[in-house]
């Protein structure tokens, strides 16, 4: 099993969750979070006044899947979240050394 | 029954002599209905723009962590303001001065003692003017919340604000709508470009100078938290404003009309004018920017209200947007002032602008109601000119002198560790967003 973590822009996230469903992944989990790459935030202005702002809003989609199908997965993301413009994100592949669905107890493949 | 009337007509004539002609009722000594009734809507709409317009409006444009305590402040002045205003602050800007008169009202009508429900003023209820009025005073210092935001002391802002009502708005008041030296001269301001904006604006810039600035500015700054909160607030200026500036012709006649018509296409220019320059400059017309101009071109038109014509409010709004823009950023990146959310630029000098620039637009010739027999255009200019500066300078001294006192007392910003923490739950053990 493996985790998969991708953290991308907002606006990307339902073509992201389109793509995932397509190569068959049952469920995710979303947050909403702040961060910045290499890209080092962005500015904003208001009232003549610029911003410098360090955390742009990202999401960060985690999904556990079987190691099957995990690189069609991340290739999945990786193509529905591209814009190919600055602070498009990035994508982590974790091992999962265990998993439980707490309703039925079950475990392994058989919980995600 | 004599006095009131007598002291009603004085202030009557003189906005009836240099602005749009006042219906007879206005002039009336008896209770009118239509008066009445629109009178006591203004002034709920004068409050409305306080709580929760100008609450709102500030409390967008600071940080998440002291969102409360800008609302905080806007909701203890209203508090403050009213009950010093019912002990002295209206006695002293409308009761009549005696020898003093030129200056300072007299205490006659602390408690608003002799005044019942029968009492007129002109043509409607002294108490219907008694609370027109008070919303009024409890704006202008609203309006300064503005100037020290996220740093300030809670107690400090509550004592200022107390001391301030009495000893500069209520005096700036007097002279100008309580028959003092400036309505003397005939000083045109209708609605409070001098009186409101002014006295306001000057005393924010007099308060962020003592105050110091905020950790970071101006270059690490963060941005408003909730531009949509600060456009929720600024659009409950624009429809409360009708109150502000048609109530202030104290009667539902022809006067409150055009006050209304020219404050509403005053407001629209603006805030097409600063988003548009907005949208040459940085590519992007912002909303914080559009109902910043919106703002502008309603201080600006307020003391012209009762004078000038669609043509001059258009002339006004132009003039306001690009003017006031201006002006917030020599205030923040020339001088370095952290008047942290543009009083002075954007009340202070429209309310100044505004007040200037009615001696022009009052002609005929710019669809105006003309200037009073005998009076020159230069005559009238040197007239506001003359008010402007007065009352600017009273602000900035009082201002400074309150400040200074309340120093000794209690020190006027929170400890360093408190400003990064925030005021909301600092000062008021709040928090303004949960996360869970």
């Amino acid at each position: 099993m493996k985790l998969i973590k991708a953290i991308f822009k907002p606006h990307r996230l339902d073509a992201v969750r389109e793509a995932l469903a397509d190569v068959g992944v049952q469920g995710m989990t979303v947050s909403e979070v702040k961060g910045f790459g290499r890209q080092k935030g962005q500015t904003e202005i208001y009232r003549g006044a610029e911003y410098q702002v360090y955390f742009v809003p990202k999401v960060q989609l985690e999904t556990a899947v079987a190691d099957e199908i995990a690189d069609r997965v991340v290739e999945a993301i990786a193509a529905a979240a591209r814009t190919d413009r600055i602070g498009d994100g990035k994508i982590f592949v974790l091992d999962v050394d265990r998993a439980v669905r707490i309703r039925t107890g079950e475990e392994g493949d058989d919980a995600l | 029954m004599a006095k009131f009337g007598v002291r009603a007509g004085a202030l009557v004539a003189g906005v009836a002599a240099y602005g749009w002609a006042m219906g007879p009722a206005a002039a009336a000594d008896e209770l009118s209905g239509g008066d009445t009734a629109w009178i006591l809507t203004a002034t709920a709409l004068v409050l409305f723009m306080t709580l929760p317009g100008l609450a709102l409006f500030y409390a967008g444009l600071v940080r998440a962590r002291n969102v409360l305590s800008v609302i905080m402040h806007c909701v203890a002045i209203a508090s403050v303001v009213s009950l010093a205003w019912l002990a002295a602050g209206y006695s002293l800007a409308f009761d009549d001065g005696g020898s003093a008169q030129a200056w300072i009202g007299g205490l006659g009508k602390a408690m608003l003692s002799g005044i019942g429900p029968d009492t007129l003023w002109g043509s409607i209820p002294e108490t219907v003017f008694f609370m027109f009025q008070m919303t009024f005073a409890i704006i202008t210092p609203a309006l300064i919340v503005g100037a020290y935001p996220e740093r300030v002391r809670f107690a400090a802002v509550v004592a200022f604000s107390l001391v301030w009502l009495l000893v500069v708005y209520a005096p700036v008041c007097h002279w100008v709508w309580g028959g003092g030296w400036l309505a003397g001269l005939g000083t045109i301001d209708f609605a409070g470009g001098i009186v409101v904006h002014t006295t306001a604006g000057v005393s924010s810039l007099v308060f962020a100078l003592m105050l110091g600035r905020r950790r970071g500015f101006p270059t690490e700054l963060r941005p408003p938290h909730n531009p949509g909160m600060v456009a929720t607030g600024a659009c409950m200026l624009w429809v409360g404003w009708f109150g502000f500036n048609a109530g202030s012709a104290l009667g539902a006649n022809g006067s409150a009309g055009m006050a209304m018509l020219v404050t509403h296409i005053s407001a629209a220019t603006a805030a097409l004018v600063w988003a548009g320059i907005e949208w040459l400059r940085y590519g992007r017309p912002s909303l914080v920017g559009i109902v910043t101009g919106l703002i502008a071109g309603l201080a600006s038109i307020t003391p012209a209200a009762g004078s000038v014509g669609p043509v001059g409010a258009i002339l006004i709004g132009v003039i306001a947007g690009a003017f006031c823009q201006w002006l917030s950023g020599v205030i923040k990146f020339r001088l370095k002032v952290d008047d942290s959310l543009d009083v002075f630029a954007v009340h202070g000098g429209g309310g100044i602008l505004g007040s200037l620039l009615v001696a022009v637009l009052v002609l005929p010739v710019f669809g105006g109601a003309g200037l009073a027999d005998g009076v020159t255009m230069a005559g009238q200019f040197g007239v506001q000119l003359l008010a402007v500066g007065v009352t600017a300078l009273w602000s900035a001294a009082a201002s400074w002198a309150i400040l200074a006192a309340i120093r000794v007392v209690v020190p006027l910003r929170v400890n360093e560790e408190t400003e990064i923490e925030g005021l909301d739950i600092t000062a008021h053990g709040e928090r303004g967003y949960e996360l869970t």
